[in-house]
């Protein structure tokens, strides 16, 4: 057996063994915590099957936010974990069933599709030198289907005012909090200085080499939401209330710009998110630039939860 | 060279399903995570030596994003842990 | 001086390995989850620093190489600050004699 297939058949293994052992662990820590080993794996995978923009995604998300979110929200169900009744043998049936009917229906589909596999992976390269870009990624992102990357930033805001109205009425545009040290750690505080500088010169860079090399503005977004919430669970600086001005703007700039440059398409290249020739690059410059702002403030107030004191608190 | 890094890249992934059996059997929370620590090392060191194979230095990349969100983890889960009731301030506190 | 370079890519990443492979070791068969800690950190610091010291000569700019010195820099800084986060968590969470 040749070195990377062992490679292949090894990693395969350790995934489902994971992936078995976080839907039978009995406690919801327990179970988080494999979930971002999960995460991890994963990462490495995706690189495996040749798609290092996703790596990069799932490193950041599955394995850093993600864990963040769960945690939070499983140092909250600890109050009631032990009191909570577990699931009848009924409903777990139901959802086993599911669950392995969705996953056989997907490999039937996956296996089924012809070797020649139809793609549309060489037109779209084809065409990617009239755009400038050098990442067929990001020509997919934002030349292509630019119009689902709009909508799924969109998407993005109304989740984040989906979590803020999980806050009772009186509470709206109050501040959140993140699970925070209860006392200071001189350890953390020098990491909380040292990192973030780091941090945001790589979310940055990786925003810019998402043009040519994978990467992109979610990934540089998802690193600065990180190193701005790292600040905060160490305690350097508060999250601000929701009701905050800048916040808001800064969150909604991202979209805001995207879809201004879509409606001027029609003026300038008679169709919406149509770029005129020769301007592809700085416009779609742009747009990522304010959408790595805005999906950094997103991500990071997604996290933090819906406001838990009031404003004038 | 080529075959001696994929075989160092298999050694490593069986360092890593190692610490996945620590993962999964380590009767604290504390073990998980700091298993899940190793895993983030072992996979910033699979992916570079992989970089070195395949001759894609985007890996590297990866690695760095991997570096950087593990430890992230780490942060969250100790953040979020319980603490005893009893424990007294350090001495210098939020001012 | 190609041979060399290749000599020390070989040697350094078998060392890296097996630290790796110690530090898994480790993990799983020390009593504690202190001297767990204790095995763990040593693959964060030398394990990875051997495999990154073995790769510098196979990367194809010096770029590339900063880069993978400044990824091994990293996971110390983090990989250090967590190890005292966790001992610390640990020492709270023992029952006090």
């Amino acid at each position: 057996m040749s070195l990377p297939l062992a490679l292949e058949i090894s990693f395969a293994v350790v995934l489902l063994a994971n992936a078995v052992w976080i839907v039978i662990a009995r406690e919801v820590v327990a179970a988080v915590i494999i979930f971002v080993a999960y995460g991890l794996l994963l990462a490495i995978v995706w690189v495996r099957l040749a798609a290092p923009d996703v790596a990069l995604t799932e490193a950041a998300i599955g394995g850093g936010v993600t864990g963040v979110l769960l945690l939070g929200a499983a140092a909250r169900l600890r109050a009631t974990e032990a009191t909570a009744k577990p699931a009848s043998v009924s409903t777990r049936l139901v959802a086993a069933a599911i669950c392995v009917t969705t996953s056989c229906a997907l490999a039937y589909v996956v296996g089924s599709l012809p070797d020649a596999a139809p793609t549309l992976a060489p037109a779209a390269m084809a065409s990617l030198p009239e755009t400038g870009l050098g990442n067929p990624v990001a020509g997919v992102l934002f030349v292509y289907r630019a119009l689902d990357t709009l909508l799924e930033k969109a998407v993005l805001l109304l989740a984040l005012v989906g979590v803020w109205s999980l806050a009772p009425d009186r509470l709206w545009g109050g501040t959140p909090e993140l699970c925070a040290f209860p006392r200071r750690s001189s350890t953390l505080l020098l990491l909380a200085q040292l990192l973030p500088p780091v941090g945001i010169l790589a979310g940055v860079y990786m925003f810019w080499v998402g043009a040519k090399l994978p990467g992109g503005a979610f990934q540089g977004g998802t690193i600065l939401a990180a190193m701005w919430l790292l600040v905060v669970m160490t305690g350097l600086e508060d999250i601000p209330p929701t009701s905050r001005r800048w916040m808001r703007l800064l969150a909604i700039v991202g979209p805001a710009i995207f879809v201004v440059i879509g409606f001027a398409g029609f003026a300038l290249a008679n169709a919406f998110l149509a770029y005129p020739a020769g301007y592809a690059k700085p416009l779609i410059i742009v747009i990522e630039g304010t959408l790595t702002l805005s999906i950094a403030i997103t991500l990071g107030l997604l996290a933090a939860g819906p406001p838990v004191r009031a404003q004038h608190q | 060279m080529i075959s001696f890094l994929s075989g160092a890249a298999v050694f490593v992934l069986l360092a890593i399903a190692g610490g996945m059996l620590r993962v999964l059997y380590g009767p604290a929370e504390v073990d998980r995570m700091m298993a899940s620590q190793l895993l983030g090392t072992g996979g910033v060191a699979l992916l570079l030596l992989l970089a070195a194979v395949t001759d894609s230095p985007s890996n590297v990349d990866v690695a760095l994003m991997l570096a950087l969100f593990a430890a992230f983890a780490s942060i969250a889960f100790v953040a979020s842990a319980p603490r005893k009731e009893n424990e007294q301030a350090e001495p210098g506190g939020r001012e | 001086m190609k041979l060399a370079l290749q000599i020390l890519t070989v040697l350094a990443v078998s060392g890296g390995c097996f630290l790796f492979l110690a530090g898994t070791i480790g993990l799983l068969r020390f009593p504690d989850t202190t001297t767990r800690l204790h095995a763990l950190t040593k693959v964060d610091n030398l394990g990875l620093g051997l495999i990154v010291l073995g790769l510098l000569p196979t990367a194809g700019s010096p770029l590339l190489a900063l880069k993978m010195i400044a990824i091994w820099l990293l996971v110390q800084l983090s990989g250090a600050t967590v190890s005292q986060l966790i001992a610390q968590l640990v020492h709270e969470q023992e029952p006090r004699a």
